[in-house]
């Protein structure tokens, strides 16, 4: 039933009033209106655009969102308003639906977004109105066209690893760009084919005079010299051939496709004429046989796009081209016919016979005009001339529809191209875009370091923090981070250029491990005073002595009381020790991936100078890191090296 | 002068074309809301509600009667509604001007829905009357008989035999026809009805239906 004529059930069912008299038995109870809620207003509030309507009107179509309780989970309760964070424009469609029963698709959308909407709705597109249908199927099958395109050049390009050796040959021969060998078959075919069919027209021009006899074409002249030129040319097509014959997928179609045709027939008459030079009867034929070898110049089309076009405009205008020369044919019969009768009376007419007159009629209508026929009686040239107007005309009819098609091939050729070439450019900006928010993940890792070891020392510190993350990024932050925990495996950062941009902020570093053992190891003849011990909890206390251990020449491991099997899993990149910076005194060795191990050494002296440490942590209970007398751990594994940076240095898995 | 006709629509019925184009050019404006409010038994805002379906179906004005058919058959997507459509559409159409206007609609519908049972059955009898002579006779019910078995539609269980309307209409006469002289006048037909229980019943059936 129809949505609108739903207001007309009361209407309905009065008129069932008609039937009572006549009815024989007893009618049904009516159904109780339960629920009977007078006809209210209802407020959609579509990205702060307020649309109001009936609720009888959304509750025609109870299958979709607006016409179902779903709608419920959208009431604001404080508004009493039903919020929609949508576009507000094709809601205006989808409301008019409601209220017209009619879909209507607006052309200035774009078709995605237009379905992402319906899909969002419960609104099936078949429901489209007649007058807007055509428009959406036609966007759409476009769009799906692009994507089947993308698709396809994506999978050319991706990198097949599994791919036979006769599969990367197929693919060279269709796609000259995959590798340079490929690129040099292609020019060197090229190259072959232009020198083929230049040598053939070069071939029949005659070619100055030997002396006493007539003049040669250069054929006859230098006949060796061609032949050998043609030899090598056909070879060549031939290997190519066999070649392409061997990697085809499917080597019954690939002998059916127009291009082995072309191949083979531009071979052809040279191997024809190696089996029958022997013959004289045959060698006119043979003579004939030479002109397929002009084909050779069709195997261009391999080369160029644009010949290719043409060729599947002319195929894909079949129709047009059939109408034409059918159009044509009945105009020349019927010109022929009456300039033939005209000029029957004449004496010495040329016209000798209807088939003599097609000639005069075809040269006429196309407008060429040779003037070897000319008709002479009066009535004649009234004819002759109709003849000639009409011909423009037959003419122009059809050839603006195969332009029209070739166009529309090209641009659409043209537009794949572009969009391929700007899909490099596009998919690097994205990826740039990419590493830029998994650097913001790093980024705030060291800042929440940051920001905790300040609120431990209790130091109020704000220019190092860095830029606030809001609320989605520091949960998403801390879910990474979460998983690097429960892993025990940390993310890396495998661009060192990025490492460094990251430690421009100031007095932040990442400090990969060789160079921090280095810079520990010299910086133990420093003494350095240690500030408190780190706190219990799993974050970096604050940690100056990364060199107090090392005075005492033990070789701790940071995380000492850690089972050295943790530590080897731990995959550690780099590390950074935070320090607190309550005294100026308090110096840290920092190293950067790019200071040089003297530049670590540089005693510190501005306060509240933070170098974050990154230290893996991977249970808290398993790391304290505590004060000074510590058992030295039975430590083999990879940071046997590291100094006793020890306990107030947490390591913190970077990146 | 409430109503407000941007043609004037010729008394004379014209051929189906001519009425086409009429109702095109036709656009017709209702009475005001409390005058209305006043002829009928329906409060202002039931008046709203039917007015808005109305308008949305015919926004012209009124109402002819291929569109009368089209919304009835909707109702009955199985059978052939439009006989009993029609029927209707004469029995609405007081005037028998081939249009129902707004008016003619809500104050039909207010006798169906609030009237009373005699004016319920009065009109019902107008409806049964098709040529509009008084009188109910055999082959008008027959019509009506067979128009209402027609909206069931052919797949019907048990399957409709060929005499069941006859049957039924027997049944009718039968039961209405006091003085059996094949007619039925208006008298006997109220006078029947009030006599059976069921009718009166089912004539109830419709109260709340706003």
């Amino acid at each position: 039933m129809a949505a609108g004529v739903a207001a007309w059930l009361p209407f309905a069912r009065a008129a069932a009033i008609g039937w009572m008299p006549v009815a024989n038995c007893p009618m049904p109870l009516a159904p109780a209106d339960k629920n009977k809620r007078q006809d209210e207003l209802i407020v959609l509030n579509v990205s702060g655009r307020r649309f109001q309507t009936w609720r009888t009107t959304l509750e025609r179509y109870p299958d979709t969102l607006l016409g179902s309780t779903e709608k419920e989970f959208f009431f604001n309760e404080d508004t009493k308003e039903y919020f929609f964070d949508r576009d507000p424009e094709v809601f205006r469609c989808v409301l008019n639906f409601y209220r017209t029963g009619k879909l209507h698709y607006p052309r200035y959308e774009c078709i995605s977004a237009y379905d992402d909407e319906l899909a969002f709705y419960g609104i099936l597109p078949e429901i489209i109105g007649d007058c807007c249908y055509e428009e959406y199927k036609d966007r759409k099958r476009e769009n799906a066209e692009r994507l089947m395109d993308d698709n396809d050049s994506e999978n050319n390009q991706e990198s097949m690893p599994s791919l036979s050796f006769r599969q990367t040959m197929w693919r060279a021969f269709e796609n000259p760009h995959t590798s340079t060998l490929a690129l040099v078959f292609y020019y060197v075919t090229g190259f072959f084919i232009a020198v083929s069919v230049i040598t053939n027209v070069v071939e029949t021009v005659p070619c100055g005079t030997a002396p006493g006899s007539k003049e040669l074409p250069c054929g006859e002249r230098y006949s060796v010299a061609f032949f050998c030129l043609d030899t090598a040319c056909v070879m060549i097509f031939t290997v190519e051939y066999l070649l392409r014959l061997f990697a085809a997928p499917s080597r019954y179609r690939f002998i059916r496709s127009v291009m082995s045709i072309i191949d083979v027939v531009a071979i052809m008459p040279y191997y024809i004429g190696l089996v029958m030079t022997n013959n004289e009867d045959v060698s006119g034929a043979f003579v004939t046989l030479r002109v397929f070898r002009v084909f050779r110049i069709f195997k261009f089309s391999r080369h160029s796009q644009g010949l290719r076009i043409l060729g599947y405009t002319l195929k894909s205008c079949a129709s047009e081209l059939g109408f034409l020369l059918f159009s044509l044919t009945m105009a020349i019969i019927i010109f022929a016919t009456v300039m033939f009768y005209a000029e029957k009376g004449s004496s010495a007419s040329k016209f000798t016979s209807i088939p003599a007159s097609f000639w005069y009629t075809i040269v006429t209508m196309t407008t060429l005009g040779y003037g070897d026929m000319v008709p002479k009686t009066i009535a004649g040239k009234i004819f002759g001339s109709i003849c000639s107007l009409s011909g423009v005309l037959v003419i122009a009819l059809p050839v603006p529809v195969i332009v029209s098609n070739f166009s529309r091939i090209y641009h659409q050729n043209q537009r794949a191209d572009k969009r391929r070439a700007q899909k490099k450019a596009r998919l690097a900006r994205i990826r740039v875009a990419k590493t830029g928010s998994s650097n913001a993940y790093l980024h705030s890792k060291r800042n929440g370091l940051l920001n905790e070891a300040l609120e431990l020392m209790g130091t109020p510190e704000e220019e190092h923090m860095g830029k606030t993350t809001s609320l989605i990024e520091s949960q998403h932050h801390h879910l990474l981070h979460c998983l690097e925990k429960t892993t025990g495996l940390s993310y890396l950062v495998d661009d060192p250029l990025l490492s460094v941009r990251t430690s421009t902020i100031k007095n932040h570093e990442f400090i990969d491990e060789q160079m921090f053992e280095q810079n520990c190891m010299e910086s133990s003849m420093q003494n350095y005073p240690s500030t408190r011990s780190p706190s219990l909890s799993s974050h970096p206390g604050l940690t100056t002595t990364c060199c107090s251990r090392r005075s005492k020449k033990t070789t701790h491991l940071p995380n000492s009381n850690l089972p050295a099997t943790r530590l080897r899993s731990m995959q550690e990149l780099s590390t950074i020790h935070i320090q607190g910076s309550e005294q100026p005194s308090l110096t840290t060795s920092r190293s950067s991936l790019n200071l040089k191990a003297d530049d670590g050494l540089r005693p510190n002296c501005k306060t509240s100078q933070i170098t974050t440490a990154i230290i893996s942590i991977p249970t808290p209970p398993a790391l304290t890191p505590e004060g000074e007398s510590r058992p030295p751990p039975a430590s083999p594994g990879p940071n046997t090296n590291i100094p006793s940076i020890a306990s107030n240095v947490v390591k913190v898995s970077a990146l | 002068p409430h109503c407000r006709w941007i043609l004037y629509q010729l008394s004379h019925q014209g051929s189906p074309i001519e009425d086409e184009l009429e109702m095109t050019m036709v656009c017709h404006r209702p009475e005001g809301l409390e005058q209305l409010e006043a002829q009928t038994n329906f409060t202002k805002r039931e008046l709203q509600v039917l007015y808005r379906g109305f308008k949305n179906e015919c926004p012209s004005g009124v109402v002819n009667e291929e569109t009368f058919k089209q919304i009835y058959a909707q109702f009955f997507p199985h059978g052939d509604a439009s006989m009993y459509a029609h029927y209707l559409f004469h029995a609405f159409d007081t005037t028998q001007t081939g249009s129902v206007k707004f008016e003619d609609f809500v104050t039909a519908l207010s006798i169906l829905l609030r009237g009373t049972v005699h004016e319920k059955l009065r009109w019902t009898f107008n409806l049964y009357d098709i040529n509009k002579d008084g009188y109910i006779n055999k082959e008008e019910m027959m019509d009506i008989v067979k128009a209402i078995y027609d909206m069931m539609g052919k797949y019907t269980y048990p399957v409709l035999k060929e005499d069941t309307p006859r049957q039924h209409v027997d049944i009718f006469f039968q039961k209405m026809d006091k003085n059996k002289d094949g007619i039925v006048t208006l008298d006997e037909f109220l006078e029947s009805c009030q006599e059976d229980d069921n009718i009166m019943r089912s004539l109830q059936l419709f109260q709340n239906v706003m």
